[in-house]
Parts: structure tokens; sequence; C-alpha cells
């Protein structure tokens, strides 16, 4: 019935030409689409530059890099191109904007346009941050070599060049962008919800994307002040930074981190909401502990505001100060494990199939607990004088992000994949990408945690012999990882290529949100009529 | 029951020989002063903090590798018990709350046994003694410089290039003048920079601390054994960062006194033309 109304509505619908359709577009399916193909050409550019730092560090001594500077504008950019155009753009403009508004019944999201300016403000600032790349920075080198925290007065005096300039202004777009996506998002979920979806029935992943948007609005506009106080240093003569004239370099690490922490809890909780879709889908089961599980993610966004300086435990802050910080990162280790737990109780009892989506969140919940309790280690200044800035803290903010995240965004993808596109993935493949991603991963950063309890420093081109050997599993396992990401792509052109139809619900039982409801491919407006939840 | 108090054995046994292992490799393979090819544990501890730290550091990787083993083997039950091959039928079960109050409470226990430990090495850190000598550690783009205010030396300590190398110098980290302290003695090092934001760390010591502009921050430590020790720039400072490395001679009392005698009369030379150059 509602199946041939969409019908209906889908024959009246405008068939914009391609320009229109992908230019000016207002619709949450095809701008979440954008989103999905501009993380996945950020994230190639990101996983380049990775490699080239690995195949650095490889052997002691230079090998590839000329100049150690280069080097660091790689990093530099590696971590500002994951963080802002790979894993945001994926997990809440591609999948946000895809599946929030079919998730809660809604036909769009409730600022159209505005949806379309913040999806090219952020290729505009992708554009910025890439031209950074080949502009002058410091003397002698092109980039920024600064790291992605920017920290002053490196970022102001260490690199005159304008390359830091381009990359501050490609931070305030993509900062514009994510504002506007966010109030975009909160709007859309406390207005549009359908008749009968309160807010204590809304998929976990819709839950997810609202902490996330909030976490985002009351966090970037002080990223925003901050990078303004920075350009105005280096252009316009104040001195807010500059400890010659007043200023303070703490002051940056203080504004920075207020928003980098909450930043890091941006890039992850998405990730929670999509993985807590998955475990019950393929658990046949509903979510175990809803309740629980949407405020430890509300819980964990309103702490994740008061733990920013233990980031900053070797800067010198006060003793007392640094206590208060240890114990109030403590207690974010409560609600993430009462997320850990309600996962395998969601799998407890059910009836689980292993499908590729599947096997990411799994793969997702063992390494996220690696990233968490390591996390837990490391909130304790005590020991974080040993390691701080070493790479247990590569190891430790790898195993969250780059495995957790990018796990989650790969479960994500392989789960809605058919609805977005109407096929069905290869599972061969996508359990292939799995596994090369899992073995690439471990190899990768498992040994780092040795690399940092030995002493070494991150952000190093060259290292003391002593190191090579850890240095050289880790490289190995970079490649097996990038091989995957090569199987991703292989994948992705195998399942257009072989245009096998996926059913409107390819999951089955389990799959109970609303999204599995409407055609795969969902027709081009959605829910023109609202759907009821009883 | 039966099979519930089987795993918590396995588990018990797992996290033992994990720490174990730990502890073993932290000890066989450790460094003295320097790394070590294929090391998985701290160096060698050479201060009574970073003895303190690594003690702190096994306790809490105990914890973390059996709440670790915990999840994984929690996964692995659930795999095995509950795939769609052994339970077709899945249960509707979605609340428990005893067991929602234990997995939050529980945690918070733990925590606390963390916390207190680690609130005792934290505050021993900051717990300053008296002074028994005192330096100040400048650092630039990229060398550090050294003073000794009492003693009136002052040096620049420069990397030395792979080429220039001599026979047993580790590479990156050897310098050209070393920082010499005598063992056992409590040395405050003050922490200055002049152009963006270094990091003095001594890995053996449990010492790391930023040098930042503007700021003359103290850190402190006591070495127990003589020797040569080395750490590395730890805050991203530009293009040499991993070539300014610090190194810290530790020699009895009287190979440092013949030391500071020595530079003594160079340091006062240099002054007397400082001194003349300022009138």
């Amino acid at each position: 019935m509602a199946h041939s109304a969409q019908a209906e509505a889908a024959h009246h619908d405008d068939h914009p030409t391609f320009f229109r359709r992908w230019f000016f577009s207002t619709n949450h399916k095809d701008i979440g689409t954008m989103y999905l193909i501009l993380a996945l050409v950020a994230g190639v550019v990101g996983g380049l530059l990775s490699m080239a730092m690995r195949a650095e560090l490889m052997q002691p001594g230079m090998q590839i890099f000329g100049n150690p500077e280069i080097f660091n504008a790689f990093v530099t950019a590696h971590g500002l191109i994951m963080v802002f155009f790979m894993v945001m753009p994926s997990t809440m403009g591609g999948f946000g904007n895809w599946m929030v508004p079919l998730m809660i019944g809604a036909p769009d999201m409730a600022f159209p346009r505005m949806n379309n300016i913040s999806f090219w403000l952020l290729v505009m600032a992708f554009s910025l941050l890439v031209i950074s790349l080949f502009m002058p920075g410091a003397p002698g080198a092109t980039g920024v070599g600064a790291g992605w925290t920017i920290y002053a007065p490196l970022s102001t005096k260490g690199i005159p060049g304008i390359s830091m300039d381009f990359a501050i202004l490609a931070l305030h777009l993509a900062g514009a962008s994510s504002i506007l996506g966010a109030i975009n998002f909160i709007t859309t979920i406390f207005n549009m919800r359908a008749p009968g979806m309160t807010l204590h029935k809304m998929p976990l992943f819709v839950w997810a994307v609202l902490v996330t948007a909030f976490l985002l609005l009351l966090s970037l506009p002080v990223l925003a002040g901050a990078i303004t106080m920075l350009l105005t240093d280096r252009n316009f003569g104040t001195a807010f930074f500059d400890s010659a004239h007043g200023g303070d370099p703490l002051l940056w690490q203080h504004l920075f981190w207020f928003f980098g922490h909450p930043e890091v809890y941006i890039l992850i909780i998405p990730g929670f909401g999509i993985v807590s879709q998955i475990v019950a889908t393929f658990s046949k089961k509903p979510v175990f502990g809803y309740l629980g599980m949407a405020y430890a993610m509300v819980a964990i966004g309103v702490i994740g505001f008061v733990v920013w300086a233990h980031h900053m435990y070797a800067a010198g802050l006060s003793v007392n100060t640094q206590a208060y910080f240890v114990f109030a990162t403590m207690v974010i280790a409560v609600p993430t494990g009462v997320k850990i737990f309600s996962w395998i109780a969601t799998m407890w009892g059910g009836s689980l199939s292993f499908k590729t989506p599947m096997l990411w969140a799994l793969g997702f919940i063992f390494l996220f607990t690696i990233g968490g309790v390591t996390g837990v280690v490391l909130s304790n200044a005590g020991v974080d004088r040993s390691f701080h800035d070493t790479y247990y803290v590569v190891a430790h903010f790898h195993y969250t992000m780059s495995i957790g995240a990018v796990f989650s965004i790969f479960a994500g993808w392989y789960y809605w994949a058919p609805k977005m596109w109407g096929y069905m993935y290869s599972e061969a493949l996508g359990k292939l990408h799995f596994w090369l991603m899992f073995i690439g991963a471990n190899l990768t950063f498992f040994p780092q945690h040795f690399l940092g309890l030995a002493g070494m420093p991150r952000r190093y081109a060259d290292y003391p012999d002593a190191y090579a050997g850890w240095n050289m599993v880790s490289s190995v396992g970079a490649y097996v990882g990038f091989a995957g990401l090569l199987v991703f792509l292989f994948s992705i052109a195998y399942m257009f290529a072989k245009k096998q139809k996926a059913a409107a619900n390819p999951w089955g039982v389990g799959a109970t949100t609303l999204e599995w409801t409407v055609s795969s491919p969902p027709p081009f407006h959605t829910f023109e009529t609202l759907p009821r939840i009883k | 029951m039966a099979i519930f108090h089987r795993t918590l054995t396995v588990l018990a046994a797992l996290a033992g020989l994990a720490a174990g292992g730990l502890a073993l490799s932290g000890s066989a393979l450790a460094g003295d002063g320097q790394p070590s090819p294929w090391q998985m544990g701290f160096q060698k501890a050479a201060s009574p903090i970073m003895t303190q730290i690594n003690d702190f550091h096994t306790y809490v990787t105990i914890i973390i590798t059996f709440i670790a083993l915990f999840v994984l083997l929690l996964m692995i039950y659930v795999m095995a018990r509950f795939n769609e091959k052994r339970n077709p039928t899945p249960s509707r079960t979605s609340h428990n709350t005893a067991l929602e109050v234990a997995w939050t409470v529980i945690p918070i226990f733990i925590l606390v046994a963390i916390a207190i430990p680690s609130f005792r090495l934290l505050f021993a850190q900051y717990d300053f003694p008296k002074a028994d000598i005192t330096i100040t550690a400048t650092g630039n783009q990229w060398y550090w410089s050294y003073e000794y205010p009492d003693e009136g030396i002052k040096f620049d300590s420069i990397m030395v290039p792979d080429a220039s190398l001599k026979e047993g110098q580790p590479r990156l980290l050897s310098v050209d003048n070393e920082v010499v302290v005598p063992v056992n003695k409590n040395v405050i090092v003050g922490l200055k920079s002049n152009d963006v934001i270094h990091d003095w760390a001594m890995p053996s010591f449990g010492v790391k601390l930023d040098a930042v502009p503007g700021r003359l921050q103290q850190t402190w430590f006591r070495a127990e054994r003589e020797g040569i020790y080395y750490g590395q720039c730890s805050e991203l400072c530009g293009r040499n960062h991993a070539f300014m490395p610090i190194a810290v001679r530790v020699v009895s009392e009287d190979e440092y006194d013949a030391w500071v005698a020595e530079h003594k009369s160079a340091a006062i030379d240099a002054e007397g033309k400082v001194a003349s150059a300022r009138e």
C-alpha cells in the first residue's frame, strides 16, 4: 500500500538534469552520496600519505623524504584529512544524511538548501587543505608541518609561509560546514520525526547523530575562535599566543583541546550508533538496554567537554589541575563500558549471522575495547609522563579512530550499501576486505605500544636504530591494511558492475528500522505520506 | 555455572601469563639509558619516580589485560553459542536491571582501585625535594642549551651527526656536550624555550616536561645509577624535531666535582667576555 503510494509520488517527481541534480542538490540522499564520495577520495589521499610515512619509517635513516619538514607536513595533512574530510563526512555527512530522515520517517532534512551549502563548503575546505601541501610553509619546505594540533608558536612564528593560512581557512570552512550540518540534524531530529516516533523510540544511530550534532555545535565555534586568533597573530600583529607580547602559548592548547577532545567523540559516537544498529540486526534481537545505550552516549558527550587538559599533562599544568583531569577522564570509562557490555548482551541469546557488516561490527567492539583500556592507562597523568607524545599514544588513538571509527564506517557501508544503491555487495570480497584490514590494522598499531613503552617519540621522521624492529612490523602491517583498501575499491566497482539486485530488506527479521520499509534503492523522495509508529 | 567458573579460571591464568610476559619483557629486554632492539617494555628505571611509574604501569596493565581478555572471551562465547546454527530462535530479552547496575558499578570500583595509586604517583612526581644541583635547559630550534647557574657553567648540546659518530655512540641520541650530574643527588631542571615549544624527556628518569616560550617550568630527578642516559625532544618543534636529543651523564660525586672545576674556569673566561660586552 505504502509502496504503491510512493511509486505514484515518484512518478510526479521532478527529474533534474545531471548538473542540477548533483550541484544544486537539495535531496538528502544525493547529498549523502556526495559526502560519501568526498570521504572516499579523502580517505584514499589520507591513506596514501600514511603509506609514504610508513615507507619512510620502515627502516632507520631518511629514505623517502629528503626534508624532514615535508614528513611533518605529511603527518599534519594525514591527521587533518582523516579527521575532517574522511571520518566526519562519511559518518555524519554520508550515513547521517542518508539514514536519519529515513530512520525517523521524515521526507528530507529540515533545511535542504543549507544541506547543499554545507557539503560544498567542505569541498572547498578540502581543496584549500590539499593546496596548502604545495604552498610555502616553514623555511625551505612546503606544507604545514605543525601537526593537526597546530600548536602555537610553531604555527605562528615557526611556519611563516602561506600554507598555514590555507590550512586555517580550510578549517574555518570545514567548521562552518559542520556547524550548518549540526543545526540541520538537530532541527530535523527534534521537529520532523514521524507521528509516534518519540525520542525514546528513535533508532540508536539517530541518537548518536543527535549527540554528535550537539558536540559539533558546541565545540566547533571554539575552534573557529581559536584559529581566528591564530590567523590574526600571524597576519595582523595580535599576540594572543605570543608570550613576548603578553600572550600565552598554553592558551592555544586549552582552546584547541576544548574543541579537540569533543572532536574525538564526534568521530566515534556515530560509529557507536552504526554498530548498535548492526549488532541488533544480525543478532535478530532488540538492542539490550536501549535507554542505557542512548544516555551513555549523552553522558560521554557531556563528560567529553570537561576532560580536555588530559592532552596537556606534559605542558606544565599545576598538579591539582592534573589530578582533576585524571579523575574526570576516568569517569568516561563507565559509560563506555556500559556500551561495550550492552552490545555483548544484545548478542547474548541472539541468533547471530556473520555477514560482512556484522564482522566489521564485531571487529569494532573488540578493537575499540583495546583502544579504550589503553585510554584508561593514559588518563593517569603519572604514567602519561612516560607516554605523552610517544607511539603509545599513536597506538591508542589509532585503535579508537583508525580501527574504531573506520571499522564502524566500513560496517555502515556494507550494512547500508544494498539500501543506498539497490545492489548487493560481494560477501567474499567484503570478508576479504575485513580480514586484510583487521590483520593489517593490528599488525600496524599493536607493536606501536611497544615502541611507545620503549620511548619512541611521535612525529619523528627518523628514529634511533633500536626502534627498527617494531617499525618494520608496523610498516608491513600498514601495507596489508592498504591492500585491504584496494580490495574495498575493487568491491565497489564489482558491486556496480554485477548489479545484483537487493531486496527492500536484505537482512530479514532483525532489521526493524524504517529505512528497510522503503524500496532498495529508495525512491527519490520518501515518506511523502508520513508513516505512523506504534 | 560450572562453565562460568572454568571461564574465570582460564581468564585469570591468561591475564597472569600476559602480565608476567610483560613484566619479563620489561626487565629482560629493556635497554639501560637507551632503547634496545625489539624492546617491549619501559627502559630500565634509573630514578625512584621511574620505578614507581613502572610498578604502577605493570599494575594497570594487568587490570586492562584482564578486562580486554574478559571482553574477548565473552565475544568468543557469544559467537560460538548464539550463532544462528546453534540458536535459531533468538530470545527477546532486552533488559536486566541487576546486570546493568553491575556493569556500571563494578567498573567504578576498578577505577577507584586504579585512581588511588595513580594519585599517589602523580603527587610523588610533584613532591619537589630540596635541590642539590639546579640546571636550566633551554630549547632552541634545534638543540638544547644548558646552564648551571650556581656553578656558572653554560654550554650548548648538539646532536652528533651520523658521519661523526664514534664507536659505541648511538645514532640520533649522542650529543657533543652531555649534561653531567652526580649520582643520588636531587637535580632540579628548569625549562625555558627561545622559540617554539620543545619538550625535555628522559625515559629512564620518568621525566617529561614542555619547554614553553615565556614560561619557566620545573621538573626534577634523582639518578640512582652511574651511566649515560638518553632522551629525545617530545614536542613537535619543526624540521629537526627528531634531531635534538638529550643526553645526561650520571657520574660519582668526585668526578662531578672535577668536571665542574674544569668547566668553571672555561666558563669564567666566557663570563668575563660577556660581562665586558655588557658594559
